[in-house]
């Protein structure tokens, strides 16, 4: 056959037969991801996904450093027994201001994704602090240094501005507030007049009031504050009993 | 395309191929092989009819089985709830200081409130409900000795509506003070602590616990009783026993006394926690689940 002798020409040609598996490749991919970017079921909106506050995102560059993803995941499949346990299961929305995402792959430890205000903040000190004093048959490694680690507000406000260069709309204002605001919330005699307006049920995404507490219960802002805040609002954004799944998605 | 007129037994020629002198046979791929991948390809195309596939402008072509993850998730949990509706409407409603009476619905209140501990009480108090360990500040929930009262209906209130929260305006609240703040000197302390010890029967200096018994009386009993039992309307716990929630020793008690305590318990009823929270049912499962593990009254 003709074309079977035309394909010879590409077997015997390294080169060339390297560009065209690219170009096949390319094809399927194109097919695959490029959907994703357009289509209206994958990025369905839902009310009350906000950004995450300043003190929040820095929790989860803690998270992110201590490669928590590595055994905790973040995604709730839509399975029966993961609903039951876990609450109900996660929508894209949910993580649409993740970069990265944290969705994970593997539960050494439990999902994340609904663990915000499942437990006091006192409990989360204990268990970051020494896990196996809460959870005896827990292999968590210990961090409790993160309740020596000073926090600075730092470079937050260039930390979001580049979140916003991907996509995620941090206005002007919360961006020049970055740093009022991160340590508002960890302050509850602070004004979080602000920090409310901006993040909270007064703000254009409709979420629930930013908790603002002393996180670790001590003073100043250390990192334990700012990963507690972080986890303390996972999967807490939508209000489940108004939200109505649609069932094509 | 064989170059030679070379065939071997089955009559196939060679591929062409020769390098250094070696050819190979043309033989076709084997029957079984060729006609599993035909049939791959027609359930590929039976699959992209059937499920949805095809990314087009607006969403994806649904399939003509119109299968959704959704739906599937959503159909499972209502086969289930539908399987337990009866009982978990009569576990919903039930008086509970008469649940025992029915062993059925007491059996499913049982299992599924200890599923429902499993999840989510037992990273405070234990797997075992034993509180993880004793003066770990999470209470035991085996013996019967109880902060906030330990009949079924006590324990439900509790579980709806937590300790110490933000989240329930019926939250179980006491404030002990932190006698260390300007109220007792440290050798008062130390003398209450010692009458403390002498109550629960431990090893004491007899003269410290005499001079602290007066403080006892002054600023302790209020809460704590007379003797030291407690009171489990105010969620004051009993000082005479040999159980502790922290630690009995005397290093521990004067922690307690100068500081204070004060553990929090989230109020778990769904009201407070749209999204994860106990409905009635699995609320009354749970109560009854830990009143029978040993300490209910």
């Amino acid at each position: 056959m003709a074309i079977l002798e035309k394909h010879k020409i590409l077997e015997k040609n390294a080169t060339l037969l390297l560009v065209f598996s690219l170009l096949v490749v390319t094809v399927g991919g194109i097919v695959e991801i490029a959907p994703l970017f357009y289509l209206e079921n994958t990025i369905e909106k839902v009310k009350g996904v906000r950004p995450y506050t300043p003190l929040e995102l820095q929790g989860r560059e803690v998270y992110i450093r201590e490669g928590c993803y590595v055994c905790h995941s973040q995604m709730i499949r839509p399975m029966r027994d993961e609903v039951e346990r876990y609450g109900h299961y996660s929508l894209a929305a949910e993580s649409m201001y993740d970069h990265p995402f944290q969705w994970g792959s593997k539960r050494t430890g439990p999902d994340l994704a609904r663990v915000g205000g499942r437990y006091s903040d006192e409990w989360h000190v204990a268990h970051l602090a020494n896990p196996q004093s809460v959870v005896p048959e827990s292999v968590m490694p210990k961090y409790g240094f993160l309740l020596k680690a000073e926090l600075e507000p730092g470079y937050i406000d260039e930390l979001m501005s580049t979140h916003a260069l991907l996509g995620t709309p941090y206005s002007e204002e919360m961006i020049t507030q970055a740093k009022a605001d991160f340590a508002a919330q960890a302050d509850p005699d602070a004004d979080t007049d602000g920090l409310q307006e901006r993040y909270g049920e007064a703000s254009q995404f409709g979420s629930p009031a930013v908790v603002v507490r002393n996180f670790d219960g001590k003073p100043g802002i250390s990192e334990m504050d700012a990963l507690i805040a972080y986890m303390q609002m996972l999967g807490t954004l939508v209000d489940f009993s108004t939200f109505t799944p649609d069932a094509s998605r | 395309m064989s170059t030679e007129e070379k065939k071997n037994a089955e009559g196939f020629g060679t591929t062409g191929h020769s390098w250094d002198g070696i050819e190979e046979w043309n033989n076709p791929m084997p029957r079984w092989w060729v006609w599993t991948f035909y049939i791959t390809i027609i359930w590929a195309i039976g699959y992209v009819i059937a499920y949805p596939a095809w990314p087009l402008i607006n969403g994806a072509t649904s399939g003509l089985l119109g299968y959704s993850t959704r739906a599937e998730v959503a159909a499972q949990i209502a086969a289930v709830d539908e399987q337990n509706a009866e009982l978990r409407e009569k576990l919903a409603s039930v008086d509970l200081t008469t649940i025992s009476e029915d062993t059925a619905l007491h059996n499913y209140a049982k299992q599924g409130g200890a599923a429902v501990f499993r999840n989510n009480c037992a990273q405070c108090h234990g797997s075992g409900a034993n509180g993880i360990r004793m003066g770990s500040g999470y209470p035991n929930l085996l013996d019967d000795d109880w902060l906030w009262g330990g009949s079924i209906e006590e324990i439900a209130f509790t579980i709806r509506n937590g300790v110490r929260n933000e989240q329930s305006d019926d939250a179980h609240i006491n404030d002990m003070p932190a006698f260390g703040d300007d109220w007792l000197e440290k050798a008062q302390i130390d003398q209450v602590v010692n009458y403390v010890l002498k109550l629960s029967g431990q090893d004491h200096d007899a003269g410290l616990a005499t001079e602290g018994a007066t403080i006892f009386l002054d600023e302790c009993s209020s809460c704590h009783m007379e003797d030291g039992t407690g009171d489990s309307t105010t969620g004051a716990p009993n000082l005479a026993d040999a159980i502790w929630l922290y630690d009995g020793d005397a290093a521990t008690i004067t922690e307690t006394v100068t500081f204070a305590r004060g553990g929090v318990m989230p109020a778990w009823a769904q009201e407070f926690n749209p999204g994860f929270g106990l409905s009635d049912a699995e609320i009354n499962a749970v109560a009854a689940y830990v009143h029978q593990l040993g300490g209910g009254q």
